[in-house]
């Protein structure tokens, strides 16, 4: 075996890669709960591109074909129920590991000097995960891929002068047709997985560049030991925090188990009762709305009565959270050491997200339209109340070594 | 003749002109690729009329035929209709249909028809795409008393008056498109042709 590794080692780092990554990636022994997520992300990512492939073998990217080659798959083909009904649960999962992932950056300062590229490699992981779902949810061809499509597409018309063109651009047609579903079905399986891939591995090389952040926001690269070089605070990754990520994932795939044997549907927030009918260019479901993971976006979309306002502030809503690193200019990254405001405006930040989700699951009445209105002004605030206190911001003292 | 001293210059500019020339290179080559996805010729051509019967359509009613794999509407609508529709101008956006784009000229009118009876629109809204639901009841508990009929967006709650106005206040910018269409005959009229008399 030992010889094996050493004939590659010739030819390959292998054991340099192993070493640089995870044996000898020194990462702070303070981790708690929220650093599952990372791991659990790659590991979705995983899930995904298996049983896309396999799902890709049986389904016809064809405006006649679409539809009921997905009920084949669920009817007919042997296990395709299960391969399916991973892939869907999967794009839930996905969503819910990447924002718990995002809000462990927000709380422990993880954006902050010197990963601001880690925080900007995961902001554009994100966004080719919405283009990502957004694209799948068009294949199955039911009546919510349709009109969701036709929604999303049309933001784009928002945009003055080349709008109309553009929408015309992305359809490849004058509505959405079998030349969209067509070219939305190579995005989905060829384009945007080698651009999460290369994303993902940019995000992982820039953070095992810099070190990974902790929940005390203290950089242990500072006290290493003065022999061996080695972060006094630090754990090589493997084996202690590879057998730490098994637990999570175990715990994790009881519950995506749960999910996908007994709610696949998640009470129709994961698939939406509407798209089990099939596709009808001339009838708008009377209840229309997006994936749950889309809805807080979708809530400040219909919270504005302005066509480009309304699409200009969607479209902030993600734009801010990459100037993140620069908003927030507090030198002490965790919030444990934080004031009393952050914590508050975090906090406040976190229950907008979550109701403006709910909000827009909700048919409109004037009182959602309101709330929606007072929840995206909270959302909003956020960005400046962070960028205004952040500056003098009082802080506690910050400890030299890990806590724990 | 020294052969040995770099002209650091000289090595300065030819890299970068190489990179301008591969750079113009690969701008070309992109060329093809997003012209790809312009509407294909087969696409273009799929637009043709269609005709439809109004023959059986009772007042109040809406009749939907599908052009250009659109939904169009038509809708006969009753005197007591045509009669509420100027109660509404202060609360539209464009009441007098200004907005060129919107309408052909010949129905560029009060009524935003060519025969004041019969509403012809595309049934997509013009904030984002959905189509909207048809509402003819007065003053419903879900649209307000002053509703006097019209169309509402299940999507993001655009409305839009029996004349396919849009109303103030709501996300849609525009009225909704009347597309072009002629009598072919009393009972029929067909959608996507301006006709002779146009």
């Amino acid at each position: 075996m030992g010889k094996l590794i050493g004939w590659i080692d010739d030819r390959f780092p292998l054991t340099k890669m192993w070493n640089e990554h995870l044996a000898e990636y020194y990462a702070p022994k303070n981790f708690n709960f929220w650093y599952f997520f990372g791991s659990l992300a790659l590991m979705v990512l995983v899930i995904q591109i298996v049983s896309g492939i396999f799902l890709a073998m049986h389904y016809k990217p064809d405006a006649d074909l679409a539809f009921s080659s997905v009920e084949y798959i669920m009817r007919d083909v042997p296990y395709g129920w299960l391969i399916r009904y991973i892939h869907s649960t999967g794009a839930t999962a996905f969503f819910i590991v990447v924002y718990m992932h995002m809000f462990r950056g927000l709380m422990y300062g993880s954006y902050k000097k010197p990963r601001e590229l880690i925080w900007l490699f995961g902001m554009f992981i994100y966004l080719a995960l919405m283009a990502e779902a957004f694209m799948g949810y068009l294949l199955p061809w039911g009546q919510m891929s349709y009109w969701g499509a036709q929604v999303i597409i049309s933001l784009f018309g928002a945009i003055p002068v080349i709008g109309d063109d553009l929408t015309l651009w992305i359809r490849g047609d004058f509505v959405i047709s079998d030349a969209t579903l067509n070219r939305f079905f190579a995005l989905h399986v060829i384009a945007l997985p080698l651009v999460l891939i290369f994303l993902v591995v940019a995000h992982i090389l820039a953070l095992h560049e810099v070190g990974s952040n902790n929940p005390d926001g203290v950089e242990i690269k500072k006290n290493k030991d003065p022999v061996t070089h080695i972060p006094l605070d630090g754990i090589p990754f493997h084996p202690y925090y590879t057998v730490k990520d098994i637990v999570g994932v175990v715990v994790f795939l009881f519950i995506f188990s749960t999910v996908m044997f007994y709610f696949p549907d998640g009470g129709g927030y994961f698939l939406e009762h509407a798209n089990f009918v099939a596709s009808n260019p001339l009838k708008t479901p009377v209840h229309i709305a997006p994936v749950w993971y889309f809805t807080p976006f979708y809530a400040i979309l219909r919270a504005v009565p302005d066509k480009l306002m309304g699409v200009g502030a969607m479209g902030s809503a993600i734009v801010l959270l990459f100037f993140m690193p620069w908003i927030d200019r507090c030198k002490v990254k965790s919030i444990r050491y934080r004031s009393s405001i952050y914590k508050v405006n975090l906090t406040v930040f976190a229950i907008s997200f979550v109701v403006l989700g709910w909000l827009a699951m909700q048919p409109v009445t004037s009182t959602i339209t309101m709330l929606s209105r007072v929840f995206s002004i909270f959302y909003f605030g956020f960005f400046v109340v962070l960028f205004i206190t952040s500056r003098n911001e009082v802080t506690k003292p910050v400890p030299d070594r890990v806590t724990e | 003749m020294s052969t040995d001293v770099v002209d650091k210059d000289r090595r300065r500019f030819l890299t970068a002109a190489t990179s301008v020339v591969g750079a113009v290179g690969v701008g070309f080559v992109c060329v093809p690729f997003i012209e790809s996805w312009l509407p294909s010729e087969r696409a273009k051509n799929a637009g043709a009329p269609i005709d439809a019967n109004i023959s059986k359509l009772d007042e109040g009613r809406m009749l939907t035929v599908e052009w250009q794999s659109k939904p169009v509407w038509i809708v006969r609508r009753s005197q007591q209709t045509l009669d509420n529709l100027p109660k509404n101008d202060d609360r539209l956006r464009d009441p007098h249909s200004e907005v060129e784009s919107q309408q052909p000229p010949y129905a560029k009118n009060e009524y935003r028809s060519r025969k004041p009876e019969f509403l012809v629109l595309v049934g997509i809204c013009t904030h984002l795409g959905c189509s909207p639901t048809y509402r003819p009841d007065i003053g419903p508990a879900d649209l307000g008393e002053d509703w006097l009929g019209g169309f509402f967006c299940p999507c993001h709650s655009s409305t839009y008056d029996m004349a396919g106005r849009v109303f103030q206040g709501v996300p849609a910018p525009l009225n909704l498109l009347v597309p072009k269409h002629y009598y072919l005959t009393d009972n029929t009229i067909r959608v996507g042709e301006d006709g002779e008399a146009a």
